[in-house]
């Protein structure tokens, strides 16, 4: 049986060249430099994580992909196209779908409301099959049995793993991903990060995910971007070869704790920066 | 096989329906002191009236009319000022008044309520219409009596717009506050989902703003009552504020509380019943607060 195309991509996309970018604020005159001359090469089916301090710049990169607002310079392509330029700053779509920081389910709309949402609006499929379709997605996600509750009354981790569900059925190329377990427990994290990497195991998505938590992000990612404190540089690039798939068990791998070990430095230094600067929290 | 064991799980697993809802919250309400309590009110504000006017006579409230005495007229199939339950004047004034109100509450709704969504959607049309709105919305409904006789023939008319325009302010202001309360990260969801603008409009614009426009409803209902009785007073020929006016000069007083205790519970009943369509309409809501 066909099991939802949303999960199995054929040919690799979502390839993004972030050249040279740099973002300058300016209210009221005041030009503060947000992200400063940051280039990045994710290939098509990374999982591309930035770590930084809270307010360093990371989401103004994010936000930039996700076309929420344009660039001051340089470039970012999607699959070799212009997606971001000075002056040019692309409509946002659903080949670039951002998870929020803060969770954005429609409260007014039921699980599968929310999830057939993308398709339904984009008119690529009648509403039925798009409901087939969600239920089957679910089904295969684990969360079979929450189709007709709303937002409000499943809990907080159910919540962003539906929201991912939601991002996954419009087929992306690239999932967007600010800070999404910013607000969890350390239990209901795990078991989102659980949700994650299986999501991304079985789709190979280009995932874009921004976090200042470190483990979380040696965990998830094979590639890691440390950034500076604003304006965000980028200080170290790690390469996480932990193989996939990955989990919990990884937490307490030799080779998982060298890496947290190498780069844990780096980030202390930043996170001192940004201290000092009078940020308020830390990575 | 797990299309279908995901279908069979909906069946099972569908959440309460709306009718187990409001029973659940209906029974959880008689099981509080809520309702006694809200009993003992006002049986102990009668029985103060009692006390103040036909008991103990107090000055300033010997001239009013006792409950006992409004009641025996109320109930009274011969009643001596021609108003009780059984007479069919009193429901022709009932009906008068609703009828009135219903056209206008409907005809503030059906403009002010779009009127609303486009000022919060457009901020070019907002730009147009705020200051203006703002500047009529504090003008007192009995300071538009005057023009609202002479541009409309007939009291009728006159009326219904007065009471019209008590409720179309309140309802405007009420669904461009509910548009703005949207949190702007739906639309930056629903954007990135792909929605063109008229999915915004009608997917994202109308249900958030909904919980807003349902006060706002409410409280124009109240303002299209306020604003009714005001312009019957005035030139009203038949309806409940016209014959609390009139009971005044004809002297006849219990006449006028019953007209009062009529509006309070049709006034009461018409904001109930927009919270129950509301409540019927805005599930997600209501589930919300019993959690």
């Amino acid at each position: 049986m066909n099991t939802a195309e949303a999960l199995s991509v054929p040919a690799p996309r979502g390839q993004i060249s972030i050249r040279n970018v740099s973002k300058v604020y300016d209210p009221e005159g005041a030009r503060v430099l947000a992200v400063d001359n940051c280039s990045m090469e994710i290939a098509a089916g990374e999982f591309c994580v930035v770590v930084g301090p809270s307010g360093c710049g990371k989401t103004t990169l994010l936000n930039a992909i996700a076309g929420f607002h344009g660039i001051t310079s340089g470039e970012i392509l999607l699959d070799g196209k212009l997606l971001c330029g000075p002056g040019k700053t692309p409509p946002p779509g659903s080949d670039r779908i951002v998870v929020f920081q803060n969770g954005a389910l429609f409260p007014w709309y039921s699980v599968l409301e929310n999830v057939t949402f993308g398709p339904v609006v984009q008119g690529v499929m009648p509403e039925r099959e798009a409901r087939d379709r969600a239920r089957e997605l679910l089904s295969q996600m684990g969360l079979e049995g929450i189709e007709s509750n709303y937002p409000s009354e499943i809990s907080s981790g159910m919540r962003r793993r539906v929201e991912i569900a939601r991002a996954m059925m419009t087929d992306p190329s690239v999932l967007l991903l600010d800070e999404p377990f910013r607000a969890m427990d350390a239990l209901t994290k795990t078991v989102v990060h659980q949700f994650l990497l299986d999501v991304y195991d079985r789709s190979n998505k280009t995932i874009f995910f921004i976090t200042h938590d470190l483990e979380e992000a040696i965990f998830l990612g094979s590639k890691v971007y440390i950034m500076t404190t604003r304006p965000a540089r980028i200080k170290t690039v790690l390469d996480v070869d932990i193989p996939r798939p990955r989990d919990f068990r990884v937490l307490s791998s030799a080779k998982y704790i060298k890496l947290k070990k190498e780069c844990i430095e780096a980030v202390h230094e930043e996170a001192l920066k940004a201290f000092k600067a009078g940020e308020r929290e830390m990575a | 096989m797990s299309t279908a064991s995901a279908a069979t799980a909906t069946r099972n697993d569908a959440g309460p329906s709306s009718l187990e809802v409001s029973l659940f919250c209906l029974r959880e309400w008689l099981k509080s002191a809520a309702p006694y309590l809200n009993l003992l009110g006002i049986v102990g504000f009668i029985f103060l009236w009692y006390l103040l006017t036909e008991k103990l006579k107090v000055p300033w409230f010997n001239k009013l009319p006792g409950p006992v005495g409004v009641y025996g007229e109320w109930v009274s199939p011969d009643p001596s000022y021609g108003i009780s339950l059984y007479t069919p004047e009193y429901y022709q004034h009932i009906v008068t008044s609703i009828w009135r109100v219903l056209q206008a509450f409907f005809l503030a709704t059906f403009l002010g309520v779009p009127v609303g969504l486009m000022m919060g959607w457009k901020k070019t049309f907002k730009d147009y219409t705020f200051p203006l709105l703002e500047t009529l919305r504090p003008i007192p409904m009995l300071a538009w009596v005057p023009l609202s006789i002479l541009m409309w023939p007939g009291r009728e008319a006159s009326i219904i717009f007065l009471t019209f325009l008590g409720s179309f302010f309140a309802t405007v202001l009420n669904t461009l506050l509910g548009v703005e309360s949207i949190d702007e990260v739906y639309f930056r969801a629903a954007h990135s989902l792909g929605a063109k603008p008229r999915h915004v409009f009608l997917k994202v614009i109308l249900p958030g703003a909904l919980p807003f426009i349902f006060t706002g409803l409410q409280i124009s209902m109240g303002f299209a009552w306020f604003s009714l009785v005001a312009g019957e007073m005035l030139a009203g020929e038949y309806g409940l504020g016209y014959l609390i006016w009139n009971s005044f000069i004809m002297v006849q007083y219990p006449v006028i509380v019953i007209a009062m205790v009529t509006l309070g519970v049709i006034g009461w009943l018409s904001s109930a019943l927009i919270r129950l369509v509301g409540n019927r309409l805005m599930q997600w809501k209501v589930r919300e607060e019993i959690r």
